[in-house]
């Protein structure tokens, strides 16, 4: 049995386990420690502690010296003040020495009302900046999704730790030391070249506005005021039961009727579905899958599994930089996002009688790295790209608040057909293991050729980092694995790399929860239990449809007729299909 | 995509110093020591090489090379001098002494002459505190040394 210790927080006595901090005793009895360097990403393996900020310090009897509550286990007996005057003033004086290093351009600051050092320095009640001393001066590093000011950076290192121990990626590290030290990428090269994947965790981690994305918001307000332009839009799965909070509604609310209706008053001609295309992913993804596992079954050697989900930018990106000796297992179908793109800018531009150029597709993304996925020269004809814009749900909000859109009192519309019509299964593709959930209702059926009697593979949900489970395809089993956070993913590769573990399927997300904790959905702070809530509202969105197989989509099958052909056809391939690339580092040896 | 290219004799000789300490990355610290002292710096493709056999991000490793001092990405000259200014020496003077080695040299902290002869370089206490103030030269330390005498230091390695 675990060791129980007894303390007092504020006059309240409690009893926690050993090994327990101080900040989370007296979070467990709704006592609240101001903090900003801690960030816990609750369940996925993931706590930045360093202890470096100081804001939490609490005054425990006996000792001389305030505690740092974060980095300070509970001891027997302890009695913890968590907010005596001597503690207020040693955190306003620890904030005020913060300021004196950091720029007071907060009202134009991409994190303005969202910083938590500002939040600080607010509830602190700080009318002043005491100490004016030297200030750092940082060139602005600007990648295809991310802006590096690091003038802003606090050193609370959960950049750092995100990209390292939650992502494996490490291209941000600390450097240098004393008054220089910062958090940069090796040799403070710009992040585009170093092994950066975009995932954008570290944006989703920064407390201050030393990370943030790229603003997209203008290039696509001046698209829809020029009247030359046709503008569509299209909203990934993970967007409607985020964008809500930015509202000040729960997290978790489904909000997809609303969100439609502020689309259609900010000007876009068409406002239709990512999870179309995710429908169309199943198809071409699906198909694949099947004639990949149908060859192997049949003891068809040149055929490789497991086939790997491609969705995914910030997944693809990682595959390509480390794995580069695998880059024939992911399925070659392009992500929904870039096969909306390729199937508007030909099929939709030809019904409307318009050139590619003349025809504008803005997508809505809980991603950061879909930025840079736009942009990849394959994704363009003549340089056209098939997505002109990749915005995330944060710049949508800020668009909705831009035209003081009164969002949570809209009445709820319907997406546009036929590029809006969806089922349950392109919905889940915004949770973790729903991509291969909605695969495997379609694959089941297709391989089986019998009807599922269950639609819900509750097998393959959750939340824990890498799940293995399955599937019974009618007497055949079908092993499928699934990883979510690149460290994660890191982890199942090695096992498939070695053989450990054979596996049909695999899908991989590089966001903790899926694209429901993408690093471009509202700041969740670190409480990952707004995470959850979004990934429950993604299953009840799935549920409440009644169409929840991608092939059953009528849309999708009339596509298929009157254009595409077959799934993983002629056309379908050249417009729904891609290439990867080998971006490893390489080391030459010369004689010189 | 990072693309090095770096002399296969130096590849080697960095693969057998990461190897020999087992390609761990905690022994990071050792193997730059190491490496610093057989290639003389450690430019940044010495550190992807060695990241590349540890396993160990550079970001990281440029992490540890830039924090302490005596890393270098630069290269050292053919005599690396190095001036104490810890506590003993820089109150006996020897920021005086750093000044003259920069005149007579005509380089910066951490610059190299243009011969290739000589890199100068501060550095905080060699533990000869008695000696204040010290200097290095290569390995060999001389002490209470005057500005009057970095002229005559300078020329005993000029030849060499």
């Amino acid at each position: 049995m675990e060791k129980m210790i007894n303390l007092t927080i504020d006059g309240i006595k409690l009893q926690v386990p050993k090994g327990t901090t101080i900040l989370k005793a007296a979070r467990s009895i709704g006592i609240d420690i101001p903090t900003l360097c801690h960030y816990e990403l609750k369940g996925q393996g993931i706590e930045n502690r360093p202890g470096s900020c100081r804001v939490c310090m609490v005054e425990v009897e006996g000792k001389g010296n305030l505690a740092a509550a974060c980095a300070t286990n509970v001891s027997e007996g302890m009695v913890v003040k968590t907010h005596t005057l001597r503690v207020i003033m040693a955190r306003r004086t620890v904030v005020d020495l913060m300021l004196s290093d950091h720029p007071s351009d907060c009202l134009i600051c991409p994190q303005s009302g969202k910083c938590e050092l500002q939040k600080l320095a607010i509830d602190l009640g700080l009318r002043e900046v005491t100490y004016a001393g030297e200030k750092s001066e940082y060139r602005i590093d600007v990648s295809p999704a991310i802006i590096r000011d690091m003038n802003k950076c606090v050193m609370c290192r959960r950049c750092e730790t995100v990209c390292n121990s939650l992502q494996t990626v490490g291209s941000l590290s600390a450097i240098d030391r004393g008054f220089k030290a910062v958090v940069g990428t090796a040799f403070e090269q710009d992040l585009s070249k170093s092994t950066c994947v975009m995932c954008g965790q570290c944006v989703q981690a920064c407390p201050v506005g030393a990370l943030s994305e790229v603003d997209n918001t203008r290039q696509v307000m001046s698209a829809i005021s020029n009247p030359k332009k046709t503008v569509i839009v299209q909203t990934a799965p993970a967007v409607r039961v985020a964008i809500g909070e930015e509202f000040g509604m729960k997290p978790g609310s489904r909000v997809t009727g609303k969100m439609v209706a502020a689309l259609r008053m900010l000007g876009f001609d068409y406002v239709f579905d990512t999870d179309f295309a995710a429908d169309l992913t199943i198809m071409e993804e699906g198909t694949e899958m099947l004639q990949r596992i149908s060859k192997f079954i049949q003891g068809d050697k040149s055929v490789k599994l497991p086939i790997m989900t491609s969705c995914c930018p910030g997944w693809v990106n990682f595959f390509e930089t480390y794995y580069p000796d695998m880059l024939d297992i992911p399925s070659t179908a392009k992500s929904p996002m870039q096969m909306f793109g390729a199937i508007a800018k030909t099929y939709w531009a030809e019904r409307l009688g318009i050139s590619r150029e003349d025809l504008v597709v803005v997508s809505i993304m809980p991603c950061v790295a879909k930025k840079y996925e736009c942009q990849r020269d394959e994704f363009k004809t003549n340089g056209n790209p098939d997505v002109d814009y990749s915005l995330t749900t944060r710049e949508l909000a800020d668009m909705i608040k831009l035209l003081n859109i009164s969002f949570s009192d809209l009445q709820e519309e319907d997406f546009d057909r036929p590029l809006g019509e969806s089922t349950g299964a392109a919905v889940i593709f915004g949770a973790t293991g729903g991509v291969i959930e909605a695969a495997t209702r379609t694959a089941y059926e297709l391989f089986t050729k019998k009807e599922l009697g269950k639609v819900d593979f509750t097998e393959l949900r959750g939340l824990a980092g890498v799940r293995e489970a399955t599937v019974d395809f009618d007497g055949t089993p079908i092993h499928i694995g699934i990883a979510h956070g690149l460290g994660n993913a890191r982890k199942l590769l090695d096992k498939v790399r070695k053989g450990e573990t054979m596996f049909h399927a695999i899908e991989i997300m590089a966001c903790p929860g899926g694209c429901v904790g993408g690093a471009g959905q509202p700041y969740h702070h670190g409480d990952f239990s707004k995470v959850e809530k979004r990934l429950q509202a993604i299953y009840e969105e799935d549920a409440a449809k009644t169409l929840r197989k991608s092939h059953e989509n009528p849309y999708i099958q009339s596509l298929y007729k009157d254009y595409l052909g077959e799934p993983c056809g002629e056309k379908a391939h050249k417009l729904l299909h891609t290439i990867y690339f080998d971006k490893s580092a390489k080391i030459e040896e010369t004689e010189e | 995509m990072t693309r090095i290219s770096l002399n296969s004799k130096k590849i080697e000789t960095i693969k057998e110093i990461c190897a020999s300490f087992g390609n761990k990355p905690s022994e990071i610290i050792n193997i730059l020591h190491k490496v610093q002292g057989a290639l003389g710096f450690l430019p940044k493709e010495v550190q992807e090489v060695i990241s590349e056999e540890i396993r160990m991000p550079v970001a990281q490793i440029y992490g540890i090379v830039s924090f302490y001092s005596f890393f270098s990405m630069k290269p050292k000259g053919e005599h690396p001098i190095s001036v104490c200014l810890g506590t003993a020496c820089y109150v006996r003077d020897s920021e005086k002494v750093l000044d003259e080695f920069k005149r007579q040299l005509g380089v910066g902290i951490g610059e190299l002459t243009d011969d290739g002869k000589f890199s100068l370089d501060c550095l905080r206490c060699v533990g000869a505190c008695g000696l204040a103030p010290v200097a290095l030269v290569g390995e060999k330390v001389y002490g209470r040394i005057t500005p009057a005498q970095v002229k005559d230091i300078i020329a005993e390695y000029r030849d060499k």
